[in-house]
């Protein structure tokens, strides 16, 4: 397999969102508007491609048994480094994402492909899966969040679209809006690959 | 088997400790700078602000700092706390000047609903509880009785500020009395 | 009495998925059986349970003193992975038709975003040790809650056609979006005294 096409199944055909349905929690929680949902989507992919390169490079040397709780510690390593990291020079992120960082060590997709990929393969489609898978996340994270700011209210990356004092529809920066947005994305995606596969 | 485990671990230990040795700095740098510039906003100009005190209104310890400007009292900025919010704790710096008025607040964090609320962080309610004295203007909701025009459709949210405002001044009294 | 509006709060008001998002990956995965979703709430009553105990006094009595707070996210998420890892072994020798009902449920809580969740939040809020696990508990009931009234409606949806794009997540999320709409009526309901 190519290293380009590690890196770009990241973005449709495994969209870790839309598709394989990992990393919800993130997903629900940090996508009020487009600009948490990218820098939520950037730290996890962050920590994504460095512990999958260091697990890639471990992969011979972690025996079998405890590999597990070795991805475990390498995972929380990177987003302790990350978490302080935004601590001291984004601080506003930092305490706009809150409890969502260092939940990041329990992301399903970091542990998911450490497991599933960069403990059986080299360390550069390691890093090109991190970076895909990564990206492909982020790109999720920022369109939902995208959505739910353009409806909820009625801004795009804090640039106002509607006049100052007005509200948009602020059920969408609201908990039940998160699930109806996530819900709904993933039936258009649905029907956009049943679709496909009827017209093939 | 273990040793693989407690190499991991150390050089884990060891990387996590690099990195906050390098950033430690920078980050308390960073809360002590967010604290200052909330701390001047709420009261008047001033040259040095005094060591923390804490006074106790209602179970709930509040802070209080003084301001001085050579050598004499401008200001003092308490922070206070309602845990009558819609949706949490309501957290207000309430800064009052050298007469005892309330010179400004800053919301630091409330969790109210969006559009509704959340509206308390907005200069047109927030802020017609600046230069009054809490002595001649009742810090209550016009519905309680009070002189506080209340967000619309957000009257338990208004309430929680007015708490938070009211237990500042208590403590601000307090701290005088002192 | 204060013991019982933290419970109100956490199970309706602050509800710990549908309000805070926090335990979905398991929410949408064993919600389509009101069985299975019983066996998870169980099981993730206990785990959370003694996790934020451990970890609580590991961040009290160890982290702390020594000031080595940063480490707390390594250091829980290694204990709540020894802790289930332990459970599991304990349970196999104790209770194997509990193990076998709880099956797969076991090794996934580890990666439960609520179990670490719990465990920070609780720090975050300074709770005391009594506080936290009151609090730990009240939010599992309301897992439990949450997940138990969703699987109902869930196994009801499967007797009706739906539209094939929605089939699955989606329909789940909406649903969800729906439960936690009318969760949110119970905002204001109390005002927790912590």
């Amino acid at each position: 397999m190519s290293v380009l096409k590690e890196f770009t199944k990241g973005f449709i055909k495994e969209n870790p969102t839309f598709v394989l349905l990992l990393g919800m929690c993130p997903t629900l929680g940090t996508t009020t508007s487009a600009i948490n949902g990218m820098s939520m989507g950037l730290a996890a992919t962050v920590v994504l491609i460095c512990s999958n390169a260091v697990i890639s490079l471990l992969k011979n040397v972690i025996p079998d048994k405890v590999r597990i709780p070795a991805f475990i510690v390498v995972i929380a390593s990177f987003v302790t480094v990350v978490d302080l990291v935004m601590q001291a020079y984004l601080p506003e992120l930092y305490a706009t994402l809150g409890l969502f960082i260092p939940l990041i060590v329990v992301n399903c997709i970091i542990l998911g492909r450490a497991e599933a990929f960069a403990s059986k393969n080299g360390v550069l489609p390691s890093i090109a899966d991190g970076c895909g898978i990564g990206l492909g996340f982020t790109m999720s994270l920022t369109i939902l969040g995208a959505i739910r700011e353009i409806l909820g209210s009625g801004s795009i990356f804090n640039f106002k679209l509607i006049p100052e004092d007005a509200n948009g529809i602020l059920l969408f920066v609201m908990p039940p809006g998160a699930f109806l947005a996530l819900g709904l994305m993933i039936a258009l995606v649905n029907h956009i690959k049943n679709r496909k596969k009827a017209a093939a | 088997m273990f040793i693989v485990l407690t190499i991991i671990s150390l050089a884990s230990a060891f990387a996590i400790g690099l990195a906050f040795y390098l950033t430690n700095d920078q980050a308390e740098r960073v809360k002590k700078e967010k604290f200052d510039n909330a701390v001047k906003s709420v009261v008047p100009d001033f040259d040095e602000l005094e060591e923390k005190r804490e006074v106790e209104i209602d179970g709930d310890k509040l802070a209080l700092y003084r301001a001085t400007k050579g050598g004499a009292v401008v200001g003092t900025a308490v922070e206070t706390i309602s845990h009558k919010g819609f949706g949490g704790d309501v957290l207000l710096l309430v800064g009052f000047d050298g007469n005892g008025n309330i010179h400004n607040s800053s919301i630091l964090s409330i969790k109210e609903t969006p559009g509704l609320g959340s509206n308390m962080d907005t200069p047109k309610f927030k802020d017609q509880i600046n230069g009054k004295n809490p002595d001649s203007f009742k810090l209550k909701v016009r519905k309680d009785g009070g002189d506080i025009d209340a967000i619309t459709a957000a009257t338990i949210s208004s309430r929680a500020f007015s708490d938070a405002v009211s237990k500042a001044v208590r403590a601000y009294k307090t701290a005088s009395a002192q | 009495m204060e013991y019982v509006l933290v419970f109100i709060s956490a199970i309706l008001v602050n509800n710990i998925v549908l309000a805070q998002f926090l335990g979905i990956c398991p929410f949408l995965g064993v919600s389509n059986k009101i069985s299975t979703s019983v066996g998870m709430s169980a099981a993730l009553l206990f785990v959370m349970t003694l996790a934020t105990t451990v970890t609580w006094l590991l961040y009290t009595f160890v982290l702390v003193p020594m000031h080595i707070e940063f480490m707390q996210t390594v250091a829980y998420i290694l204990v709540i992975a020894a802790l289930v890892q332990m459970v599991e072994i304990v349970l196999k020798k104790v209770n194997q038709s509990l193990y076998q009902a709880l099956g797969v449920f076991l090794p996934l809580i580890t990666t439960n975003c609520a179990v670490l969740g719990i465990a920070i939040l609780v720090i975050q809020k300074n709770y005391g040790l009594l506080q936290s696990v009151t609090f730990t508990i009240a939010t599992a009931i309301g897992f439990f809650l949450a997940l138990v009234i969703f699987a109902g409606i869930r196994e009801r949806l499967e007797l009706y056609e739906t539209p094939k794009a929605m089939k699955g997540a989606p329909l789940a999320l909406v649903t969800a979006g729906l439960l936690s709409l009318a969760f949110m009526g119970f905002a204001g309901l109390v005002n927790a005294p912590w």
